[in-house]
């Protein structure tokens, strides 16, 4: 990251910036967001119903509805969907808002961490439910 | 306020006139956020379900308690919201609306829309229930 910009290198200034913009990946977070986004529509709303569906189900209802393969593949697309989303938009307003480098980075890693770890935990409660546990 | 590199700041928000998109804009944020806070019941439903019917019962129990319909209430409407918003950011990403007047129509519709899937949801919901 750190261009040796001082008098003594003998590389040219444009030598030494050159690959460092942000023309590579600057654009992926928020190609991401909207990709996310997109795919969340439909998510969403098959969300919606199954859990209007499922108020007040007592635990031999809820378990068949993940059973089913559609269900359950449709639950790991919106958890791993809705966490990827979720924790690529809580970066951007910990960027926004916490301008301590160091508390920054911290918040950042947390958000990441505890977003993987419960996506993680989701997913594997569905496919537990779904394989008949 | 100074940003300490001796460069000029652009305008910070008190500087502004109040628009009603504005405060569209910071509630699609605060939907968000309260959102990523919602995962949490969520994920807890959902292992819940895989450990068992008496952790099951529990967790149907908190949703179906009173700070646990007021919470599903609020979280009905932030989804429907961030979602119509979500998809007027769409329509903006795609290089459409962008003049005042659509704009602003686009906020009425997403308030609307919104606070009439948040009543239809629930509606259904206490039905089905």
């Amino acid at each position: 990251m750190s261009a040796n910009l001082s008098n003594k290198s003998l590389r040219t200034p444009l030598a030494e910036v050159r690959g460092l913009g942000s023309a590579k990946y600057g654009t992926e977070h928020w190609w991401h967001q909207r990709l996310s986004a997109i795919a969340l529509i439909p998510l969403t709303v098959w969300f919606v119903f199954g859990v209007i569906r499922h108020l007040g189900a007592d635990h031999a209802a809820f378990t068949a509805w993940l059973q089913s393969p559609f269900s359950a593949l449709m639950m790991v697309l919106t958890i791993g969907v809705t966490f990827h989303h979720a924790v690529g938009g809580l970066q951007v307003v910990i960027e926004d808002y916490v301008h301590n480098e160091w508390a920054k980075l911290a918040a950042i890693i947390a958000v990441k961490f505890l977003g993987f770890a419960l996506a993680a935990a989701g997913i594997i409660a569905v496919l537990k439910i779904s394989f008949g546990a | 306020m100074a940003n300490g590199s001796g460069r000029p700041l652009s305008p910070h928000l008190q500087i502004y006139k109040f628009e009603w998109t504005m405060a569209l804009s910071i509630t699609h944020r605060i939907t968000g956020v309260g959102l990523a806070v919602g995962t949490l019941l969520l994920t807890w439903w959902l292992v819940a379900a895989a450990a068992g019917p008496d952790a099951f019962a529990r967790a149907q129990k908190f949703i179906g308690s009173g700070i646990g319909l007021l919470l599903m209430f609020g979280w009905t409407w932030a989804l429907f919201y961030h979602l119509a918003n979500g998809i007027r950011h769409l329509v903006w990403d795609a290089g459409y609306s962008f003049e005042l007047k659509n704009a602003e129509k686009g906020a009425y519709i997403v308030a609307g829309a919104s606070l009439g899937l948040t009543i239809l949801a629930w509606i259904v919901g206490l039905a089905v229930w």
